[in-house]
């Protein structure tokens, strides 16, 4: 496996994340896309770690982890971020009766 | 021996009078209103006293000239507050003086049932306070200062009467009018004062009147610091602030209209004083405008004209006052005449003597008023039998206005006639001619239109007054006019009244001759020919002759005034008695007054309409040319530009605030989009321009 296959393979999982993102109306897809598009920034991160690092950086023990620590924050705030989005979506649901993004723009005006 | 603050005083006493009246009188003791007309009698007498004694010692060769105090330095002007002395400013004294407090003590009899007395001599006192001012003042500014002064006290006494809205409108044109011609002045000023530096050089402040007199005089290398087209034009600004005050045409359509104010008003402002500042300004800087034919002959063409208009105006008037203010306008185009043909010493004279009789003839139409209610002479008639003081009293004005000897009237015309048939260097012979011919045709219908006012006021049968007045405005369903009172009591003027008109008609009487005495040596210590003489002294820059008396102009002058008078006689004493007996009815149609005039047809209705002049200002020029091409223009201008600069900003930022908006969809998504697409622009951005910055 090679940093490019990994690279690629994190900017395909980009684009669909973003293409849903962006072209999903209901917001529960969105939030998937959303997930999608952090876990290949994830994936961008360890594997950037694993075989991009300097030499310099690897020697020190510490340094070496610092993209799998990166990986792990980032799972970290992504639960939490699904834990409040989902909160939000009750919230819209309950008040708008419907969970079609496009219909979400009462703060237009 | 006269030291500065007593000349000052002169000034001051009726200014303090103004100040205790509207400070303290006016406030707290207007109950007793009687007491500001007192108290501004005694700062006159004073005024009066003290001018006649400046009048004698300056004419003894007492030494009166003071030096001037610094008041303001702007930059390399110095504006000063001085006296200057000169026979001008000692004559004007004793005129405005006198004149104003014989009126004053008039007034107390005539201004007696009104609540709003004190207020009425706070004015006065004011009034009379610039106007001494103005003949004191030795700078320009100081001078223009009390010029605007006596501006706004006269507009203050026309309006005096502010609830009646002839009144107030009369106010307001005498001081718009006025100030049409007051801006030439103020630009004649204006390029005065902008020509500092040149006379500084040669040491001379531009704003002194002295210097200016010395700055327009020829130098000895030719030319001068004032002169040649220049001079032309500040001379002819000062003319047009002097016509503006004096009512001379174009600008004498304001001074009818100021007849609205109470009478004695009209005899101290309208005939005697204020007006006459019009005539004073242009002698005050005669110096200059001897230096200048092309002026001159504007100003002696412009007097003559008006000299001879606004006589033939004063023939149809039914308003006694406004006869009289016609024939004020008259004699001060006389006044302008003279002083355009050179004769500056006739000019001043007819100035000395018009100022009592035209007082006199004023004073004598407010008795008039008083006993029969009205102003207008359709509804007077055949007073003499009850005011016989007042008939005679106006018999001698009108007689010395008409120029018959030897009231003063006929001495002062008789030499503005002399000086205009003799003309002078100063201007071309052919103007000399005009005014001459101008004049004697005024002579003729002085004569008409003054004994025209007598006949129809104190001759024939009494016509009802103001009470008729009154019905028979009621009868052609109109509001009477508010002047007209219904109170008739066909009786004489109480003694306040009357005695100040003896003593103007003792004026009128002596003044002519007591002041310039003919043929022999002196009079009470008079010597003959003693104002010309001392009025010459005033022409300190070349020579001026004073025409003497002059038995050829005096006996054709009289001549054509006899034949005015009989004129006046035939058509309204003699022809009216003829045709009475031939009406059946005949005691009811003497209510009615035949006027002789309408006859004329077009030509009777030409000059009843005032030659259509109020038309022309106020429909053509006012309401055609300023309200709507001018106005209209500004209104264009303000909406299409004005307004369009404005808008179109507005519709920009509008405009663009709309198309921004499409932007603002409220779809997250679409934001997303868009962020995503500027980050995506960034990114090839920096690969295709990011080697640059790279190094």
């Amino acid at each position: 496996m090679s940093l490019e296959t990994m690279l690629i393979v994190a900017a395909i999982l980009f684009a669909i994340g973003l293409y849903g993102a962006l072209a999903r109306s209901n917001v529960i897809a969105v939030f998937m896309s959303i997930e999608l598009m952090f876990n290949a920034v994830t994936l961008t991160v360890v594997a950037l770690a694993r075989y991009a690092a300097p030499l310099a950086i690897r020697e020190d023990i510490g340094s070496v982890l610092t993209g799998q620590v990166f990986a792990v924050f980032i799972i970290t705030v992504a639960a939490a971020e699904i834990a409040l989005g989902l909160g939000i979506v009750f919230a819209l649901y309950r008040s708008a009766e419907s969970v079609n993004l496009s219909e979400a723009n009462r703060l237009r005006h | 021996m006269v030291t500065e603050p007593l000349v000052w005083a002169i000034f001051f006493l009726p200014l303090l009078s103004f100040l205790l009246i509207s400070l303290v009188i006016r406030p707290f003791l207007n109950r007793y209103g009687w007491l500001s007309g007192g108290l501004l009698i005694v700062a006159l007498a004073v005024s009066f006293g003290l001018s006649i004694w400046v009048l004698r010692q300056h004419n003894q060769g007492a030494d009166l000239t003071f030096a001037a105090h610094t008041w303001l330095e702007l930059g390399d002007a110095s504006i000063e507050l001085g006296l200057l002395l000169d026979p001008l400013t000692t004559i004007m004294l004793v005129v405005v003086s006198g004149v104003s407090l014989v009126v004053q003590i008039y007034s107390l009899g005539y201004m007696r049932h009104d609540p709003g007395i004190a207020r009425y001599y706070a004015y006065m006192s004011l009034f009379t306070a610039s106007m001494l001012g103005l003949v004191l003042s030795a700078n320009i500014i100081q001078l223009y200062a009390f010029w605007e002064l006596v501006g706004i006290s006269s507009y203050l006494l026309i309006g005096f009467w502010h609830d009646r809205p002839a009144a107030a409108a009369a106010a307001k044109k005498a001081f718009i009018v006025t100030r049409i011609g007051d801006v030439g002045f103020l630009l004649a000023i204006i390029y005065l004062f902008f020509q500092g530096a040149e006379f500084a050089a040669a040491g001379l402040n531009p704003l002194h009147i002295p210097d200016i007199w010395q700055a327009a005089q020829p130098l000895a290398t030719g030319g001068a610091i004032l002169g040649g087209a220049a001079l032309t034009w500040v001379a002819l600004g000062i003319f047009a602030g002097a016509a503006g005050k004096s009512g001379q045409f174009p600008l004498h359509t304001w001074l009818p209209d100021a007849m609205e104010g109470p009478t004695p008003v009209s005899a101290l402002i309208h005939a005697a004083t204020m007006v006459a500042a019009g005539v004073f300004l242009v002698a005050r800087f005669y110096p200059l405008f001897q230096e200048t034919r092309e002026a001159l002959t504007v100003v002696a063409l412009v007097g003559g004209f008006t000299a001879f208009m606004a006589a033939t105006l004063g023939l149809v008037m039914n308003d006694i006052k406004r006869v009289m203010a016609y024939s004020t306008i008259s004699q001060l185009g006389y006044m302008m005449a003279a002083l355009g043909v050179g004769a500056f010493g006739p000019a001043l004279f007819h100035l000395f003597t018009h100022a009592w009789f035209k007082a006199l003839l004023f004073l004598g139409a407010g008795s008039v008023n008083h006993a029969s209610g009205t102003f207008n002479m359709r509804y007077m008639g055949g007073l003499r039998r009850q005011m016989p003081w007042t008939y005679l009293l106006i018999l001698i004005g009108g007689l010395s206005l008409v120029g018959i000897i030897p009231l003063a009237g006929f001495w002062s015309k008789d030499e503005i006639l002399t000086g205009a048939w003799l003309g002078s260097d100063l201007v071309d012979p052919w103007v000399a001619r005009v005014v001459f011919g101008l004049l004697l045709a005024a002579v003729l219908l002085t004569a008409f239109y003054t004994f025209r006012m007598i006949f129809l006021t104190f001759h024939g049968e009494f016509r009802g007054g103001g009470a008729q007045e009154i019905a028979d405005a009621a009868a052609r369903q109109e509001p009477p006019p508010a002047s007209v009172s219904e109170e008739v009591h066909r009786a004489e003027s109480p003694l306040v009244m009357v005695a100040p008109m003896l003593l103007l008609g003792v004026a009128a009487i002596i003044a002519g001759y007591l002041a310039n005495p003919q043929w022999v040596k002196s009079i009470l210590t008079i010597p003959a020919h003693w104002f010309a003489e001392y009025v010459e002294s005033a022409v300190i820059f070349g020579h001026l002759e004073t025409p003497h008396f002059n038995f050829m102009i005096a006996i054709i002058s009289t001549l054509v005034a006899l034949a005015g008078i009989g004129l006046a006689w035939l058509l309204y004493q003699l022809l009216p008695s003829r045709q009475a007996p031939e009406g059946e009815e005949g005691e009811e149609s003497q209510g009615e007054l035949a006027e002789p005039l309408t006859k004329a047809g077009p030509l009777h209705t030409l000059l009843s309409r005032k030659y259509f002049a109020d038309e022309l200002y106020e429909d053509v020029l006012v309401r055609r040319g300023f309200y709507r091409a001018f106005a209209g223009a500004v209104d264009w201008l303000d909406r299409n530009w004005v307004d369009g600069l404005v808008d179109f900003i507005a519709g920009v930022c509008r405009n663009s605030g709309r198309l921004l908006a499409q932007f603002q969809t409220g779809q997250v998504q679409f934001y997303g989009a868009v962020i995503v697409l500027g980050a995506v622009l960034i990114l090839v951005g920096y690969l295709i321009f990011g080697a640059g910055l790279r190094g």
